[in-house]
């Protein structure tokens, strides 16, 4: 075997960078450099540029650079379970190494024709999601949620409730408290026998982030793939994630393209949630994602090209006159839930869900109404009343039902508040369900 | 002697490579890695140097690795067999490709040149023919495939031979043909470049039939027609992808192709699962029998990506030339810009507005400008019907991308995020969206013999009716229910009852879903005769109440199968509340 080559005269260095001569590399291969993990981002001629992960500080142009031949790698095996793991997919908990199948990261994704349809719907007890937004297995979708709110802990609670084989948390620039809080909370809920965690602090470079997201998924398409399980991947926060690939960009003196962002960001998101998949073997991978917004401006470039690539995007929302965090019926959306719901659950499922979100909408515009100074009709009065209750006993986070009892409880407001005529909804289901 | 050369850089999907002799714009060429042949297109030259795009991973490729240009630009195959396959955006059979996952460098072929087709010449020998003429026809799917002279022939050739009625493999010679010393043999198979259009047509009038979608904010507000082009921009969640399922589902086409350009793989899995199970409504066939897919989805290659809407509208081209009717429905462009946009950030080029290339209106125009009813040679008409989805970033209809599509086509089907929020769909906004072809004088004739006599008017008459109740809700929010006056209140019904009767439909419903064009007119018919009437109120909210109760009643209608008994106890029931409001017993 060819001895690795080593080279000691690096010509150029970036905060997150650096160039040197050298010969017979590969592209996006792996190297350390002065003993930091970095990755060939661009060659020309013998002029190759890596992005070092830890960041250049402290390293000096004399640092000896060693080309490892291979792009980066995890071992997979049973022994994931139960453990946490750095962006390297080196253990940070203390345990052994891993003894598991060494396999590239960021790996070839599947045929869209061996892909199945998501068919296996997921339940949290959240009505903002079972009955407005469902779930599906296969699916991804993210959470965009301001700063502020507690996107970890609903993510955590949906986790948790949603009966998967595996968790697997990808965190990236994670606070090293909500990462304790997920360790914590996992402990507690004795259910680490079922979890491998992916965990990028605030404490450690940025730039290790770039590698979460793949080493989470190469993790989750071997329990998915090898074992036929339901795999479970939580990403958060992906706009750090992005902001870790603006930072590579911008060393590397590309032209920036929408928001700062690089021009592949599309690209980029997309071949890490198009990961999300229904095995025709049984097993599945379902993303669910965080990406935090600025003040909730969804045209940013990175919630933006997320909408596109994801199956919805759930927000949460604190309803003011409730007093509750809810999951905003209007803006979120699960684009699967059509493959579910009045099929997995009742038959009146779309129709009452539509039929309660319109009749919310008439409520919040009967709300601007009275902000204005406007007296209001006896249809707004109810409509009012409705929503209050709707948000209270459905809609809020920390409400766990089933969904057939969403539907029911939705249907008494229904009859308590509106006529038939109102709702707009099927006959067929009126007369069974409503009562006067 | 192919002309080889050698990489001498890499930057992502961006190879530089020296080569030794000439290159061409656009050329491809392969790069051998480990085994797997690589491919690539090369996309700028600069002195010895070609810049190529590859279209698969360029992980572990080394400089130094050779790479043989292959002389040809990116083609298509073309023949028989094509209808009902999946393709990705370079047009790989995806069924034939082995395996869970698509492995780099994975290939496959579009047609089989073994499979077998039974063949009627239409032509003898010693008769005159030009590129793109009906040499014989084999059945596909019931679609009469025309086996066509080849389209690169320059004037006119002479049938030397063709062979009689039977059945023969793709690759096996149905006809000799000789121009002076030259001579062609035809076979079922041809080859053409995705980015060249296939111009083998006399004559390209402007449309002038109505392209029936059953989808009434469509046809009973803004028609498309065959041959048309427009799009469909909307922000994510405005419902773009379940209207264009519809549009393809059931609109009045002998050909659909659906180019998923960098869209959800789960989303193109519900085409693929539910197209072989639909039955196709005109035809009572299945509707992946004249369905093809192109299924470039978001994690392929962004080289791939901006080749697949080029592989759609080629293939597209190909079925015009035997006189079909062809609908293509791209989702998404922006996906397509965007990867025109990577490739020149890669390229360095100087960005334009929202760093898209300075010549994306250029680009778009041109591919719209494929589409288009034509007249063939021998006197038969071919149409192309193209509707993109455009996603503009944050709903916001001012970006580049949006406002060079609306340059390049004539109906525009904006989404309103605030009609999705009450779930109003289809979200198509009532006042925005547009159908220039309604102004055409050609489409006006065929609309009042083929349609009604009114049709035209009764469209008009609706947008005005919209407008006003739109313009009236307006006041009333400013001034309060009890501060305009009554009519305002009626206006504002009218519109919320044209909306809830006619634009709003339920995909998902099995009877709403898809509206024939005589009950469409017959709902029309019905909603405007109750906008006419100078009904008597009261109080505003006896107005919001007999409306609620009519669209109610109209809704229900909706789901009520057409021409049935239950239908027509409904309808008159309808008519019965509306005429007892305008004649009170009493008066």
């Amino acid at each position: 075997m060819e001895l690795p080559k080593h080279y000691t005269a690096i010509k150029n260095m970036t905060k997150a960078t650096c160039t040197l001569e050298a010969e017979g590399v590969g592209n996006e291969e792996l190297a350390l450099v002065g003993g930091r993990l970095a990755q060939v981002v661009k060659i020309i001629d013998r002029e190759v540029t890596l992005q070092v992960f830890g960041g250049t500080e402290g390293l000096f142009t004399d640092a000896e650079t060693v080309f490892l031949g291979k792009a980066p790698t995890l071992h997979v095996g049973d022994d994931l379970i139960g453990r946490f793991f750095n962006g390297y997919g080196a253990p940070i908990d203390g345990g052994p190494e891993l003894m598991g199948k060494e396999t590239e990261i960021g790996g070839p994704t599947v045929n869209p024709v061996r892909r199945k349809q998501p068919f296996q719907l997921i339940a949290t007890g959240i009505a903002g999601i079972d009955l407005n937004n469902t779930l599906v297995a296969g699916q991804k979708i993210p959470f965009f949620a301001n700063s502020d709110q507690p996107y970890n802990e609903v993510m955590a609670t949906v986790a948790l409730r949603a009966e998967a084989d595996k968790i697997i948390l990808g965190g990236m620039g994670l606070t090293n408290d909500d990462y304790l809080y997920f360790k914590q909370l996992f402990e507690e809920e004795g259910v680490l026998d079922k979890i491998v965690g992916f965990v990028n602090t605030t404490d450690n470079p940025p730039l290790e982030r770039l590698l979460v997201p793949d080493m989470a998924l190469t993790a989750a398409e071997y329990f998915s793939i090898q074992k036929n399980e339901n795999v479970l991947v939580l990403l958060t926060d992906m706009t750090l994630y992005a902001d870790a690939l603006s930072i590579v960009s911008n060393r590397m003196d590309q032209i920036p393209s929408k928001d700062s962002m690089p021009g592949s960001l599309y690209s980029d998101l997309a071949r890490i949630y198009e990961k999300a998949a229904q095995f025709p073997e049984g097993g599945s991978i379902t993303i669910i994602a965080v990406t935090t917004l600025s003040e909730g401006d969804i045209t940013h470039a990175i919630p933006d090209n997320t909408g596109y690539i994801t199956e919805g995007q759930l927000f949460l929302r604190k309803d003011a006159e409730v007093g509750r965090v809810i999951v905003d019926p209007f803006r979120s959306l699960s684009r699967l839930k059509q493959l579910v719901i009045g099929k997995q659950t009742r038959e009146d499922h779309p129709q009452v869900m539509n039929a309660a979100v319109r009749l919310y909408a008439d409520a919040a515009n009967a709300r601007t109404k009275l902000e204005n100074g406007f007296d209001l009709t006896d249809y707004d009065k109810r409509a009012l009343d409705f929503a209050k209750e709707y948000a209270r006993t459905i809609l809020s986070i920390d409400v766990q039902l089933d969904t057939h009892s969403m539907l029911e409880q939705t249907w008494t407001l229904f009859s308590k508040y509106f006529s038939v005529e109102e709702l707009g909804i099927k006959a067929t289901f009126t007369d069974q369900y409503y009562t006067d | 002697m192919k002309t080889r050369g050698v990489i001498k850089g890499i930057i992502a999907n961006l190879l530089l490579v020296e080569a030794e002799n000439a290159v061409g714009q656009n050329e491809i060429c392969m790069i051998e890695h480990q085994g797997t042949e690589l491919m690539g297109e090369v996309i700028k030259i600069a002195g010895k140097t070609a810049y190529v795009q590859v279209f698969d991973s360029t992980r572990g490729l080394r400089v130094g690795t050779e790479v043989v240009f292959t002389g040809s630009l990116l083609e298509v195959t073309l023949g028989p067999g094509m209808l009902s396959k999946n393709y990705d955006g370079l047009q790989n059979d995806l069924a034939e490709i082995d395996g869970l996952f698509l492995d780099r460098g994975a290939r496959s072929r579009a047609l089989d040149p073994k499979a077998e087709w039974h063949f009627h010449p239409a032509v003898k020998a010693e008769e005159k023919v030009i590129a793109g003429s009906w040499l014989g026809h084999v059945d596909e799917h019931g679609i009469q495939h025309q086996i066509m002279a080849p389209f690169d022939l320059e004037g006119e050739w002479i049938i030397e031979s063709v062979v009689e009625a039977g059945t023969y493999q793709a690759d096996s010679v149905l006809a000799r043909l000789r121009k002076g010393d030259e001579q062609r043999e035809v076979n079922m198979i041809q080859r053409w470049p995705v980015k060249l259009a296939l111009h083998r047509f006399k004559d390209k009038p402007r449309p002038s039939r109505l392209l029936e979608t059953g989808v009434r904010t469509i046809d009973s507000l803004n028609p498309m027609l065959e041959g048309g082009v427009g799009f469909i921009p909307g922000p994510f969640g405005s419902g773009k992808t379940v209207l264009q399922h519809a549009i393809s589902k059931q609109a009045e086409a002998d050909i659909v192709i659906v180019a998923a350009c960098g869209e959800r793989a789960n989303e193109v899995v519900e085409i693929f699962k539910e197209f072989p199970e639909l039955d196709d409504p005109h035809t009572g066939k299945k509707l992946m029998d004249r369905t093809i897919i192109i299924a470039n989805t978001s994690n392929m290659p962004v080289a791939a990506r901006e080749a697949s809407v080029y592989t759609a509208m080629t293939l597209g081209e190909y079925y015009r030339q035997m006189g079909l009717r062809v609908l293509l429905l791209a989702d998404s462009t922006s996906r397509w810009a965007q990867a025109l946009r990577e490739m020149s950030n890669r390229l360095e080029d100087l960005p334009g507005p929202d760093a898209f290339p300075m010549d994306l209106t250029a680009i778009i125009s041109n591919f719209y400008a494929r589409a288009g009813r034509v007249e063939l040679h021998n006197g038969s008409y071919g149409s192309i019907t193209f509707i993109g989805t455009v996603s503009p970033a944050g709903g916001n209809l001012k970006e580049p991308v949006t406002e060079s599509t609306k340059k390049a086509t004539r109906c525009f089907y904006a989404l309103a995020q605030r009609r999705a929020d009450s779930k109003r769909y289809p979200a198509i906004d009532p006042i925005l969206s547009y159908s220039k072809y309604l102004e055409y004088p050609e489409f006006q004739a065929y609309a009042a013999e083929h349609i009604s006599n009114h049709y035209v008017d009764a469209i008009q008459e609706m947008k005005n009716l919209l407008q006003r109740g739109g313009e009236s809700n307006d006041q009333i929010n400013i001034l309060g229910d009890d501060g305009v006056p009554l009519a305002y209140h009626v206006h504002f019904w009218r519109a919320e009852l044209i909306d809830f009767v006619i634009l709003q439909q339920d995909a998902f419903d099995q009877i709403d879903a898809m509206t024939p064009m005589a009950r469409q007119m017959e709902m029309l018919d019905l909603v405007l005769d109750i906008c006419r009437r100078d009904l008597p109120f009261e109080h505003f909210e006896e107005v919001s109440s007999f409306f609620k109760g009519l669209i109610n009643d109209c809704k229900q209608l909706n789901y009520t199968a057409y021409q049935t008994e239950d239908y027509a106890t409904r309808k008159a029931a309808i008519e019965t509340i509306v005429r007892e409001r305008a004649e009170p017993v009493n008066a």
